[in-house]
């Protein structure tokens, strides 16, 4: 059986093209005139370019974090370079019609429609291709209902005073190494405002692709939604296949004010190396919403099968009493993938309620941790939460931990964790062969069913989607 | 009958890990026919089963097996499924969190396919596997509920025949399906088979007590200790065999 497994642990990565376009590298490495130029680039007021040197001198002072059950050598940050963006004619595209062709094909390929086809699933797009914003779909109807829906760099120049007021208001500049250096060379990302008791009238969605070779890509995003709105949030990645590992840190800020909801979810599909764990992203992504008023909600759900190297904790902080933190994750690594990921739900507020359901596959090789922890203050009286975390193990050469941190400060709380991990047995696989099913149709049965409380919480679409994926990443791992 | 064997089994020896468990087993099953297996803990009767249907930790040592005319260890397990042969397992396994309906589909899915016929559409299906649901007294509800998942030993085993009804195998090798069954379960199971039996169909019942085969009725029953058919006969044997005993063969 484990040798059957053994065999069959090769994959293929679909969305691993490369787009052959005319682009504008910086050289590698980093210093303050690297920062001056993106700054420059973007055409960045003052203050920007200063809160950019801010983050840049603090993270001078950081070390690399250690902690994570991951191993991997270390990134080389003087070989990485900190900007690429499509070369136009003039300069950005101003509208969507002005994009390469080739790049809007690149995202047709993947299945990410820009244009027509955005508008009849209704679906508003950002994508960010390497470093910059490429377009912004649906962007006159959403004005309509108030909602801004823009890249970061447009958001800097056109909602100043959102900016000033919000970046760096959940995730501060030295919160940790890779947040820091996110904050100094961010270049692109998405900027949502939600105006007060609006409902936003459509899912919004950002896409995000690496293309170039030796490139990192730090997108930043910030959404905040005002008192008493909705919000639905969707977010894609993908990278061609390249030998070279590169760096992905992301920074995502939420921002949910009195009675607000906002829910993002996450398929995160970047090419996870080859089959001999040469190449793949290394993902080093820093996610954290604050719901800052009372009956405030906050829900994360994420689909994570690519990365050679994932570390990823998207929180949630309860500031405002009976506010709600989610958190729905499924992370499957096969090959040589590392994963650590998990969450952090902080209870501030009086009466918080979370709840973290996590659902880890290991296949392959792969090392799989979860990583998490439930704090509550002394302030936080009638705190609640649930967590359940589930590991499955597909083969004998896995591995799964899991490391949940406990830190309660309020005897009035109830917490409950539960926790098991589980095989793909051979007894399970054996009775779907014996009613014809093949294996591999079998095993993905099987993942699916085990997945099953996390992908009724993505969006409908994005549910079959996330099943599909699962069922490729798996392609492989058993035989 | 005069038709050609569904089954032929000649001179099967078969082992696990290396000990040898069926040592020399002769069978032959032409369609319509019922056998009952018999015999004592330890006596190869599930081995039997288990390596007909393919399983990978049985290695078939020297014999051979043909089902309907083709050598049968040239098939993977799930082909073996889809040319008819259905295994009625001792203890169904549980497979959380994917619905029952959705692995019945899956697998008549499969099926279908390699006979040629179309897949059915998910009303069809539903209305079909309902139908079956209400002849052994299953709930509609069961259909939802995980593939085995917090299922009684009485839902678990007539939830094997509900699959054997849709799959409508060729043969259908039934392991001690009347384990940990009370005797309403029991009769409610055997009565799911006995509509199963047509003039086309091969079953082997596997049991250790003659009490099942007061409902199903076999045409021949075979007795196996050590890894051999000590004694074969018809019904009347059984009920011999529960009169004086294993020891009695022996």
């Amino acid at each position: 059986m484990s040798d059957e497994i053994e065999s069959l642990i090769r994959r293929e990565y679909q969305a691993g093209f490369i787009t052959n376009i005319e682009s504008e590298t910086l050289p590698p490495g980093l210093n303050e005139d690297v920062i001056r130029i993106i700054s420059g680039k973007k055409n960045e007021p003052e203050w920007m370019l200063e809160w950019r040197l801010e983050a840049y001198r603090k993270w001078r002072e950081m070390d690399v974090p250690q902690w994570a059950h991951l191993q991997h050598p270390p990134v080389d940050f003087d070989a990485i370079s900190y900007y690429s963006s499509p070369k136009s004619k003039d300069d950005a595209p101003k509208s969507l019609d002005e994009v390469d062709p080739e790049i809007l094909e690149t995202f047709e390929k993947l299945g990410i429609p820009l244009h027509e086809r955005a508008k009849l699933a209704g679906v508003a797009v950002d994508a960010v291709f390497d470093s910059v914003s490429i377009g912004t779909t649906y962007k006159d109807e959403l004005a309509k209902a108030g909602v801004i829906f823009c890249s970061i760099s447009e958001a800097v120049h056109e909602h100043p005073e959102l900016i000033r007021k919000y970046l760096g208001s959940v995730v501060p500049q030295q919160d940790n190494f890779y947040a820091a250096l996110n904050s100094a060379v961010f270049s692109d990302g998405s900027f949502v405002y939600i105006p007060k008791n609006t409902r936003c009238p459509m899912e919004l969605s950002t896409y995000f692709r690496i293309n170039e070779l030796n490139t990192g890509q730090f997108e930043r995003t910030l959404i905040v939604a005002d008192e008493g709105s909705y919000v639905s949030y969707l977010e894609g990645c993908t990278a061609p296949m390249r030998d070279e590992n590169q760096l992905h840190a992301a920074v995502v800020e939420l921002v949910a004010l009195g009675d607000a909801e906002i829910k993002y979810s996450t398929v995160q599909n970047w090419y996870p190396g080859d089959e001999n764990g040469k190449g793949g992203i290394y993902n080093f992504v820093t996610k954290r919403g604050v719901c800052d008023g009372a009956n405030s909600k906050i829900s994360w759900t994420q689909v994570e099968t690519g990365s050679a190297i994932t570390w990823k904790y998207p929180s949630v902080i309860l500031r405002g009493d009976n506010s709600i933190g989610e958190f729905y994750s499924v992370a499957l690594t096969n090959g040589y993938q590392q994963a650590d990921t998990g969450t952090k739900m902080i209870h501030m507020g009086k009466n918080t309620k979370s709840t973290i359901v996590s659902k880890g596959i290991s296949a392959g090789r792969s090392q799989n941790a979860y990583r998490g922890l439930v704090r509550i203050s002394p302030r936080a009286e009638g705190a609640r939460n649930y967590t359940q975390c589930d590991s499955l193990l597909i083969g004998d050469q896995c591995g799964a931990h899991t490391f949940p941190y406990i830190e309660n400060k309020n005897p009035d709380a109830i917490l409950e964790h539960e926790a098991t991990t589980s095989k793909v047995s051979d007894d399970q696989l054996f009775l779907c062969r014996q009613r014809g099913i093949d294996e591999e149709k079998a095993v993905s049965m099987i993942v699916n069913g085990f997945c099953k409380e996390v992908f009724k919480e993505l969006p409908m679409e994005f549910a079959v989607e996330a099943g599909k994926l699962l069922e490729v990443s798996l392609e492989g791992a058993v035989g | 009958m005069s038709k050609t064997p569904l089954l032929e089994v000649k001179d099967l020896v078969a082992a696990v890990d290396g000990k040898t468990i069926l040592n020399g087993i002769s069978l032959t099953v032409y369609p319509g026919e019922v056998h009952a297996i018999m015999g004592p803990n330890g006596s190869g009767k599930s081995t039997l089963s288990n390596v007909l249907a393919g399983r990978e930790d049985y290695e078939v040592v020297s014999g051979s097996v043909t089902f309907k005319g083709n050598n049968l260890f040239e098939l993977e397990p799930e082909e073996r499924a889809r040319e008819g042969i259905f295994l009625a397992f001792q203890y169904p396994v549980e497979i959380p969190g994917v619905s029952n309906m959705q692995f019945l589909k899956a697998s008549v899915d499969a099926v279908r396919k390699h006979r040629g016929l179309e897949e059915l559409d998910a009303p069809t299906f539903m209305k079909l596997a309902r139908e079956h649901c209400k002849e052994l007294k299953l709930k509609p509800e069961f259909l939802k509920r995980g593939v085995n998942e917090g299922f009684s030993g009485g839902e678990k085993k007539r939830n094997e025949i509900l699959q054997m009804a849709l799959l409508e195998p060729s043969l259908a090798l039934l392991d001690e399906t009347d384990s940990g069954l009370d005797i309403d379960a029991l009769q409610v199971a055997a009565e799911g088979v006995n509509a199963l039996r047509n003039e086309e169909r091969g079953l082997i019942v596997v049991t250790h007590y003659q009490r099942l085969l007061n409902y199903i009725v076999p045409d021949y029953v075979h007795v196996l200790a050590d890894g051999k058919i000590v004694k074969s006969g018809g019904r009347e044997l059984a009920l011999e065999l529960e009169e004086k005993g294993y020891s009695w063969i022996q």
